[in-house]
């Protein structure tokens, strides 16, 4: 049981996440592309490759590692049957985050964030209630354009989280950012088949590790 | 550390209204239906009736018997019934042993009904890429209007008790525009079963009155029946076609049974409304009430009756004229505080 979790752990990347996406998939799907140079965030500058014709560029080398680190986090998570929730405040995608969090077995949240889901959670829900190991942010402004009540609740609750950020977005309070565009539709499906494929793959895995330990 | 130093008895009183709304729970649930149905055979003893085939009606009848109550209110009554009918139902608890939640939208905190928006917003993205699939052609509208009488959407309460869950007036809002949305569609023919889960039939408001036919008696003569009521008088009267005008209550004769002209009167308008004065025989019987009360149930009985040998206007002549209204004025009760039904009583100043 020991060596079942610890095993991963000494791989860096023990679920191979790095063959899930390349550079020309982050580009065809236009995630590089960000909001104009007005609603840039202080905090995003470090993440922006550059400003053309007034919109913001983003570094897709950068891109790349902090998404690898992210799936690598959300994989190892699944792996060891933690509680993963998808939060995405936006209404165009809200049925796609919906069905993808259906189709991995996880949870999703993509409508009004009642104020004291995480913090009051033993009123709100009952006494026993086990809430999520990770928070996946798909977009993490909400619908007003300011940054969504969750991360704060997250943080005060201990609770890592992973979130796609904008150029209007503040990286601060979210554990693995990954900066890149959360309004193209194209973005968010690569996203959704990105963080399913991790988490069904680190399942898999989990399974068949169990299988074997039975089997000797 | 903290030392308690002073409180009030205030703070060690338990808050009764925290906790929310007492909660069943399963072993409490059980053993009510334990006890429920012991309780079943025990009073199908008491009543000499056979404990196997004991039902609900029998029960009620049972217990009606044997705690007669005049109270008004049905609810208020000692009523015995199945617990699942008395205490509401409640959501079991939500999550598995190793604390993951069954539901996929459980941290929503509304599971129930947003997994219903989510269901009907996928069944709407299906019609329309089924629309987008059809090659463009204008369909002439087939379809007719279902709505017109029959039909009408859950209100808030019904749907509240088929999620279980609380909702408020925006969240039903908006599901009935969703449906609507989804019903407003060409194709939307296709989820027509799963829209009628959430339609209701409205029985149909216009009742129009049945004139019932003229029957024939064994010399064949025609002749109607019907019935009246008035304060607290009822009456049947038989109108008999090819009569002298002949009138008999309770087997006396009208004159000896109404002694005052004005109950006789009464008696005749509806014969002299349709000129039909000396051409009609009347047998009634009446019950109840005064000697005015008795006249004006007699009134309308026959009134009732002679709809049937009369054309449709003049029917409609008779209900303007107010002979086919019940006359809805009974005595009205005496209150306390007062001497009678309005009257006070007297006001001293000192």
């Amino acid at each position: 049981d020991d060596k079942l979790l610890s095993e991963p752990l000494s791989h860096p990347d023990f679920f191979n996440v790095k063959e899930l996406f390349s550079l020309k998939d982050l580009f065809d799907a236009r995630v590089h592309l960000g909001h104009k140079k007005g609603c840039r965030h202080r905090f995003m500058e470090p993440y922006i490759f550059g400003c053309r014709l007034d919109q913001d560029i983003i570094d897709l080398d950068q891109t790349m590692q902090h998404l690898q680190l992210a799936l690598n986090f959300t994989a190892h998570i699944a792996y060891r049957k933690g509680i993963i929730l998808f939060i995405s405040r936006r209404r165009q995608f809200c049925h796609l985050v919906e069905s993808t969090a259906r189709e991995c077995g996880e949870y999703a949240h993509t409508r009004y964030w009642q104020g004291g889901l995480l913090t009051n959670a033993h009123i709100q829900f009952g006494s026993g209630v086990r809430l999520p190991d990770l928070i996946i942010f798909l977009s993490s402004l909400n619908n007003v354009f300011e940054p969504h009540v969750a991360i704060r609740d997250a943080a005060k609750m201990n609770i890592p989280t992973v979130g796609v950020v904008d150029t209007n977005c503040n990286p601060c309070l979210i554990t693995y950012p990954i900066p890149g565009n959360d309004d193209s539709p194209t973005a968010m499906e690569l996203y959704c088949k990105l963080f399913r494929m991790a988490i069904i793959r680190a399942k898999d895995k989990r399974r068949q590790s169990e299988v074997f330990d039975e089997l000797r | 550390t903290l030392r308690l130093i002073y409180t009030t008895t205030a703070v060690q009183r338990k808050n009764v209204g925290a906790s929310g709304p007492e909660k069943y729970t399963e072993a409490f649930i059980k053993k009510q239906i334990e006890e429920f149905n012991l309780g079943k055979r025990h009073l199908a003893n008491m009543m000499g009736e056979d404990p196997e085939t004991f039902t609900q009606e029998d029960i009620d009848r049972a217990i009606a018997y044997l705690f007669p109550s005049g109270l008004f209110d049905k609810q208020a009554r000692p009523i015995m019934k199945h617990p699942s009918e008395i205490f509401p139902e409640q959501r079991k608890i939500q999550w598995g042993e190793d604390g993951r939640p069954f539901h996929f939208l459980f941290y929503t905190g509304k599971q129930s009904y947003y997994s219903l928006m989510h269901e009907t917003y996928e069944k709407l993205l299906n019609v329309q890429k089924y629309q987008d699939q059809l090659p463009a052609q204008d369909l002439p509208p087939q379809k007719e209007k279902k709505n017109l009488a029959g039909s009408r959407w859950l209100t808030k309460i019904e749907l509240e008790e088929m999620l279980l869950e609380k909702l408020s007036d925006n969240d039903y809002l908006r599901f009935i525009q969703l449906l609507q949305k989804l019903m407003t569609l060409p194709c939307g023919d296709m989820e027509e079963k799963y829209i009628q889960k959430f339609t209701k039939e409205v029985p149909a408001q216009l009742q129009k009155v049945v004139i019932e036919p003229l029957k024939y008696d064994e010399r064949g003569v025609a002749f109607s029946t019907s019935e009246g009521i008035r304060k607290t008088a009822k009456a049947t009267a038989t109108v008999y076609d090819n009569g002298t005008g002949k009138i008999t209550v309770n087997g006396i004769d009208v004159l000896h049974y109404f002694p005052v002209l004005q109950d006789r009167e009464q008696l005749l308008f509806p014969f002299q409304f349709l000129d039909r004065v000396g051409k009609h025989d009347m047998i009634c019987t009446v019950s109840g009430g005064g000697r005015s009360a008795q006249a004006g149930a007699i009134r309308l009985a026959s009134a009732k009756a002679l709809r049937s040998f009369v054309t449709e206007k003049e029917v409609e002549f008779m209900r303007q004229a107010g002979l086919l209204t019940i006359d809805p004025r009974v005595k009205e009760r005496k209150k306390p505080g007062q001497e009678g039904a309005r009257r006070k009583f007297t006001w001293k100043k000192r």
